[in-house]
């Protein structure tokens, strides 16, 4: 046994002696919120959010194995997820051909498989070099494969794309995977699957060799282990992983395209869970609800919400690069010595100044677009339901005051956070210590 | 045949050039900061639409001048506030935020200029035939454009060779701890270096923003062929990244000329390939058409054969 997986057992010896509820609670919850969900939100549109949700999550753990997990920083994920979409709409149009007999409940097997191939294929020129490097090779090899799709038309379909029909497959038990329903369900149940075999990945002596080799890689390699090939297993299973990803998609859309390859979805793949936290499992699964949701709703309120997108991106790499999952988690103590509520108010005193500083920035954003993109149309514009002239001089300086001011405030309530946070922090370590 | 060579040699190494403004930049950041810049093609596209924006208030001229000098300005202020916090989360984090920075400024420039190209003209002092090449007419502006990127790379090359200032960033390039211990003030020649890098990227951006299309997607075509020129060159080597800038600005001119498929080659020695067969899509392509992928797969056999790249010395 090598020192990695040695120390790795220790870590875990303490928490050990869970029965079976306590170790598998968490999965059962789980499966319960999956097959609970559609009867709180049955509406048409909650169902396709809901799917898109199972997909992002499935998809965002693959990219997880890469960045989390191992250290490799991957501008191309997209690569394996479209490439198996690829691989499993053509499975399914075979398949409807009867060509070859699958069953619409293994297409995501098709399309994991597709990708676990490409990760082998790409994974053995990419995987050479780790760090920045390696970042820069899968923004080339991501380049690469997105040109490709309008030379090979045969595989990639040019610009419509390949359409299938799901419905059209081996029936298993008089499911028709018609109704959205269906194949939401279907979704949950290959997410839940997915989402404990990369779980139960991350407990083997090889997740524990996936962190050591992103912590230290010269150190792996002195206790006998090669950081490429380590490198490289975990480049392939996460392929195999997003291309189930990829197969969900093809299944759901019933189209696939070249824009499932490009820089779009991989891009979103990496801010979904780097926003939830790559530090911890349930990070991505987070960032991929919140994206998605985000993604839904911010398109609805502005025509420009990919800035707030980008800007919020920014905002958690500058402030909180651990995501949402570790500002949980920094709660966590807190929370079981139940001194949460001595944080409420400083955090609502910081919080005004914050949320008038937001208002003006998005005041001048809003204001400015109107008058450049929009600029044949009126510069009459409500904000807020707030009725204003974006020509006119006022509304800018009010957005000017909102901004100083609300940056102002805000420096002036850190301290009050500060000190509130200490305080509570202490209690905490009082209570955990008198038992 | 002759006309062809000499006018893609041309604007080959015009391309070449071009590039080489850029990734002299982003490798002189990458070197000493550790920093790749996802960013440095958007401060190129910010620098056209300053040059774009200026030139319609002041003309073309004091665009030429003011324009890289704002854009140097905004990476200055973006290293100084942005980038030096983010520094202690380390490098993945720098280069998230540069990502980040990549995005939103492509959304910036699309809210404010709109998605369509920019009216962006040559100069009419430079809007002429400068000579002829057999047939075809070579605008003047290419030269300019030529003549612009070979004397950056001429005072680049002095200043980092002969100057105080050049031997203090050379230094850095390879043994940063050191040129601190030595008692300079690394993060002030970071931040002074960045803002040249921008600087420089967005003086590419102010001359090919006529020459080329000025639109919001500018930098997201450009990005990852700079990507490619500094991974080929080898990481952090100037030189490398010279050659590299080069090689695939001819190779790029070069196929987009050449209308020749596989088909062709082979039907002239007689060999041919059904339509339906699995192939018929390599088989049928051409040489121009697949123009736009050469730099990446040069890439992927540049990593196969040789991982350092050109001339590099580093392994990540």
């Amino acid at each position: 046994m090598n020192e990695a997986t040695k120390h790795a057992t220790l870590a875990a010896a303490p928490a050990a002696p869970p029965g079976a509820l306590r170790r598998y609670g968490v999965w059962i919850a789980a499966a319960a919120v999956f097959v609970a969900l559609p009867h709180i939100f049955a509406s048409g549109t909650a169902m396709t959010v809901m799917s898109l949700m199972g997909i992002g999550i499935i998809f965002a753990l693959s990219y997880n194995m890469l960045l989390g997990q191992t250290g490799m920083l991957s501008f191309g994920h997209a690569v394996y997820y479209g490439l198996g979409a690829f691989c499993a709409v053509h499975v399914m149009n075979l398949a409807i051909r009867h060509v070859v007999p699958v069953p619409l409940v293994l297409v995501p097997l098709v399309g994991g498989l597709g990708g676990l191939l490409f990760g082998i294929v790409f994974g053995s020129v990419s995987t050479k070099r780790g760090g920045i490097a390696f970042a820069m090779i899968s923004l080339g090899l991501a380049e690469l494969v997105s040109s490709s799709a309008f030379i090979l038309r045969g595989f990639f379909g040019g610009e419509e794309g390949i359409t299938t029909n799901r419905t059209k497959l081996l029936h298993l038990f008089h499911w028709t995977f018609g109704p959205q329903i269906q194949v939401y369900y279907l979704i949950a149940a290959w997410c839940l699957l997915c989402m404990i075999a990369m779980y139960a990945l991350t407990r083997t002596p090889f997740g524990r060799m996936c962190n050591a080799v992103r912590d230290n890689p010269e150190r792996a390699q002195f206790v006998g282990y090669n950081p490429q090939t380590v490198r490289f297993i975990a480049f392939c299973l996460s392929g195999f992983f997003a291309g189930i990803a990829g197969g969900l998609g093809a299944i759901n859309f019933e189209i696939v395209n070249s824009s499932y390859v490009g820089l779009g979805p991989s891009g979103t793949v990496l801010i979904s869970a780097y926003l939830g936290g790559v530090g911890y499992f349930v990070g991505p699964v987070i960032g991929a609800v919140l994206v998605t949701y985000i993604q839904l709703m911010l398109s609805d309120a502005t025509e420009i919400w990919q800035l707030y997108f980008g800007l919020l991106f920014i905002a958690i790499v500058a402030f909180a690069p651990g995501g949402v999952a570790s500002l949980v988690m920094k709660h966590a103590p807190l929370w079981r010595a139940r001194v949460m509520h001595r944080l409420v108010p400083a955090y609502l005193l910081a919080l005004a100044p914050a949320l008038v500083m937001l208002a003006g920035v998005s005041l001048v954003i809003e204001m400015t677009f109107r008058l450049t993109v929009k600029a044949s149309e009126p510069s009459a514009m409500t904000f807020f339901h707030v009725p204003l002239d974006a020509a006119a001089a006022l509304p800018w300086i009010a957005a000017a005051v909102f901004i100083a001011g609300g940056f102002w405030l805000f420096r002036r309530s850190w301290p009050v956070v500060d000190r509130a946070w200490s305080e509570a922090a202490a209690a905490a370590r009082a209570r955990s210590a008198t038992p | 045949m002759l006309e062809l060579i000499v006018v893609s040699t041309l604007n080959g190494v015009l391309f070449g050039m071009l590039l080489f403004l850029m990734a002299s930049g982003l490798t002189l950041i990458f070197s000493m900061m550790g920093v790749l810049n996802f960013a440095h093609a958007s401060f190129y596209m910010l620098g056209a639409f300053f040059g774009f924006q200026l030139s319609r208030w002041t003309g073309f001229w004091p665009g030429l001048v003011l324009a890289p000098l704002l854009v140097g300005a905004l990476g200055a202020l973006v290293e100084r506030y942005g980038l030096r916090h983010v520094h202690r989360h380390g490098h993945v984090a720098e280069l998230l935020f540069t990502f980040g920075l990549a995005y939103v400024v492509e959304e910036v420039v699309q809210m404010i200029w709109g998605k369509l190209p920019a009216d962006y003209r040559v100069p009419e002092a430079l809007d002429f035939a400068a000579f002829t090449v057999f047939s075809t007419n070579y605008p003047a502006y290419k030269m300019f454009m030529l003549l612009i990127a070979i004397g950056i790379f001429v005072v680049l090359f002095a200043v980092l060779t002969r100057t105080r200032a050049g031997l203090i960033i050379q230094a850095a390039l390879s043994r940063p701890d050191m040129v601190a211990m030595l008692g300079h003030n690394v993060p002030r020649v970071f931040m002074l270096a960045f803002g040249c890098g921008t600087g420089l990227a967005a003086l590419a951006g102010v001359i090919a923003g006529p020459a080329l299309v000025t639109q919001s997607n500018m930098a997201a075509l450009l990005g990852p062929i700079l990507f490619v020129v500094v991974v080929v060159g080898g990481l952090g080597s100037l030189a490398g990244a010279f050659i590299a800038s080069l090689l695939i600005g001819l190779v790029q001119t070069f196929a987009v000329a050449l209308d020749v498929s596989l088909a062709d080659v082979f039907g002239a020695v007689g060999i041919t390939l059904g339509p339906d067969s699995f192939l018929a899509d390599i088989w049928r392509v051409t040489i121009a058409q697949v123009a736009p992928i050469l730099p990446y797969l040069l890439l992927v056999l540049m990593l196969i054969f040789r991982p350092r790249g050109l001339l590099g010395t580093r392994d990540s």
